[in-house]
């Protein structure tokens, strides 16, 4: 029996999936393999990137939030400032145009919040694809108006209603159509997770963003950062940011997952910091799980962290040590999301406030000549009801 | 390549000292020119007690084997019928365990039967594999269905079941290359388990002509490492079912549709096992 290596990242990764996805996922990683030789390929893609996407997104000097905390050098990477309003947009444009390349007539997609749809719907729209989005009845109902953008954008949005109805059961739904319509349609992951070869092509189409940080710090400050951090949900942007530095050992790296309403709550999304090694969604990973194997639901106030598994890379990048990830509560990233608004007339997401979070609250533990980037992985105008409904709450609260 | 053929060669004379259930079955039936029905049910839907008098009604009405699936949270590769039994089943508090003990009681009376567990990687791997497939054994557990395991990520799995003793069976698909049959041929015991359609389980209205294709392929090349061929997904029917017989496979495996009789029938058990029984004699008289 063949033990194969291909889609490891050590013990994790791999192909769990139903024999009926191995066809296509074999056929997917050689066209992916060769289109990215594929000098049109690359320039066709680096042209949307740049034209349609808005890339390279700006690194800017935090000057306000640098002084507010007294330490270290900030920088942000603005993501947020891309098409569509998230970094979702680097991958959507790179999987759109290979499964265009590979003939494919239909994409189908998975969302939480709706982002991933969104720009998923942006990507088959430029190259004429059928778009059907996959997304819990739950979220349909937290989330209207971004499922009114992506009818717009011309997608059409299955509400899911088996299971826990919000985002992991929207990935099983996704693959149920995809080992019924495996011929004729590409899953358009979102982020690096599920089988070979999505954890890897998603983490090559978003890894722009580090490569970016990387020249961009380095023009403004002749060398490379001390610290970099991004927010952990399933971990596309986290691993954008960090690939460029993995190798540079002197570069501290700082994944940040959510926290929930605290560890001991059990209301949480800290997938990496409290789960367990499992399978699920066609990859050995860190799972939220009970002590049978059974998934459990995860919590955060930002939706797009709320996913009970994370992408075998970061398992992996846990285990050998290379990367540090830490958790931030609701809370902890609510007054981040407010401060940053304050301090530097930045509305950055939810998700991207935990990133935010864990500076603000460790800004003691980095040196104040040190330079750190914080990846602004989205935009937080998708966020505003969630934190006025916060406030407001708040508010109440104090009345008593 | 040939080193590991060798290997495979010394199991099976380990093997043949304690031969698998699966593998009586399937020779005792082939001697008598009789081909296997295989029922799958989610354990302990609707609750356990009754689980195990409907696992007895199919047995005494014919079924060769038993499969009994261990409900898990996110089953990928099952339709909406199979979904909701497993979710119920799980509100109403089914284990590993208490599945473990379902076939431990059953086998008692049973003892020729075998029975299969039909479950999720994670069910299986996420804690430690290796009790896990111990205590399986220790509980009559005959093997193993693992839908979203594929043999390049089942080294470990295959070891351990193999000095176990367990039945490793894999899936096939309508699509599955002829060179990943060879390898599921040769890393599955006791059956290989075709699947007849591009999709997920539950019935359907008719098959199209692939499906008695593959059948016909897929028989043809496993053949060659002297497996037999099941065929499952959207059996329905007898009529189904002696279509794809005729295809070429030795025994055909019915899971929605029997679970379908069940979660009609939930309120009136006489009906549900009357109607099963008479469902499963219909479907034992063209396994032949």
């Amino acid at each position: 029996m063949k033990q194969s290596n291909i889609g490891k990242f050590g013990i994790f990764g791999g192909r769990y999936v139903p024999e009926t996805l191995i066809p296509a996922l074999d056929d997917l990683d050689y066209n992916y393999q060769k289109l990215k030789k594929n000098k049109q390929f690359q320039k066709e893609l680096a042209n949307l990137l740049k034209n349609y996407a808005g890339r390279p997104t700006p690194l800017y000097f935090a000057k306000n939030l640098t002084n507010f905390i007294k330490g270290p050098k900030v920088f942000l990477k603005r993501e947020d400032l891309l098409h569509s309003g998230a970094h979702k947009i680097n991958n959507t444009i790179g999987q759109g145009l290979l499964a265009y390349k590979m003939g494919k007539k239909r994409i189908i997609a998975e969302t939480g919040a709706g982002q991933h749809g969104v720009a998923t719907a942006m990507a088959s729209a430029i190259f004429g694809l059928k778009t059907e989005i996959y997304m819990g009845a739950k979220d349909v109902e937290r989330q209207q108006s971004n499922v009114f953008r992506m009818k717009l954008l011309n997608a059409k949005v299955h509400p899911v209603t088996s299971g826990s109805m919000t985002l992991k059961d929207s990935v099983n739904e996704a693959l149920r159509d995809w080992i019924t319509n495996v011929k004729t349609t590409h899953y358009l992951i979102g982020t690096v997770m599920g089988p070979h070869p999505f954890p890897m092509m998603v983490r090559d189409f978003q890894s722009v963003i580090g490569r970016e940080i990387k020249s961009q710090v380095v023009h403004e400050t002749g060398s490379l950062p001390d610290s970099v951090i991004a927010c952990v949900g399933g971990g596309s942007n986290a691993i954008g940011t960090f690939f460029s530095f993995l190798n540079d050992d002197k570069v501290d790296l700082y994944g940040i997952e959510a926290g929930g309403k605290g560890m001991i709550s059990g209301h949480h999304a800290a997938t990496l910091t409290k789960g367990k090694i499992g399978i699920l969604h066609g990859m050995k990973s860190y799972f939220l799980q009970d002590k049978d194997g059974q998934i459990k639901e995860a919590h955060s106030i930002s939706a797009g962290l709320d996913y009970p598994g994370v992408g075998p890379e970061h398992a992996y990048l846990k285990d050998i040590k290379r990367v540090n990830y830490s958790v931030v509560t609701d809370e902890e990233a609510m007054k981040a999301f407010l401060l940053l608004s304050k301090l530097e007339g930045i509305i950055p997401a939810l998700e991207s406030s935990h990133a935010l979070a864990y500076l603000i609250k460790n800004a003691k533990m980095f040196s104040r000549n040190s330079t750190i980037v914080v990846t602004i992985s989205g935009r937080g105008d998708k966020d505003l009801q969630i934190i006025r409904e916060h406030i407001e709450e708040k508010e109440k609260e104090k009345e008593k | 390549m040939k080193k590991k053929k060798k290997k495979k060669k010394n199991d099976e004379i380990e093997m043949n000292e304690n031969r698998n259930k699966v593998n009586v079955l399937f020779d005792s039936l082939s001697q008598k020119g009789k081909k296997a029905l295989i029922c799958y049910v989610v354990g302990g839907y609707p609750d356990q007690e009754t689980s195990k008098e409907i696992i007895k009604t199919l047995i005494n009405s014919g079924a060769d084997i038993i499969e009994i699936g261990i409900p898990f949270s996110d089953p990928m590769a099952d339709g909406p019928t199979i979904q909701q039994a497993s979710l119920k089943a799980l509100e109403k508090g089914i284990t590993p365990l208490k599945c473990f003990n379902i076939v431990k009681d059953l086998k008692k009376q049973f003892k020729d039967t075998p029975f299969l567990f039909m479950t999720y990687s994670n069910i299986v791997f996420s804690n430690n594999l290796r009790n896990f497939l111990i205590a399986a054994k220790k509980n009559r557990i005959d093997g193993f269905i693992i839908p979203d395991l594929n043999v390049e990520d089942s080294k470990e799995y295959l070891e351990l079941a193999r000095t176990l003793g367990l039945a490793t069976i894999f899936l096939s698909a309508p699509n599955t290359t002829k060179k990943r049959l060879s390898e599921i041929a040769s890393a599955s015991t006791g059956f290989v388990y075709m699947v007849s359609v591009f999709g997920i389980t539950g019935s359907r209205q008719n098959f199209e002509k692939y499906t008695f294709d593959a059948v016909q392929k897929t028989k043809e090349i496993i053949n060659r490492y002297k497996i037999p061929l099941a065929v499952g997904f959207g059996i329905s029917n007898p009529t189904d079912g002696k279509n794809i017989l005729k295809a070429g496979a030795d025994g055909i495996i019915v899971g929605s549709s029997v679970m379908k009789l069940i979660m009609d029938n939930e309120n009136d058990k006489d009906k549900m096992l009357l109607e099963l029984g008479n469902f499963i004699k219909e479907l034992k008289a063209i396994c032949k």
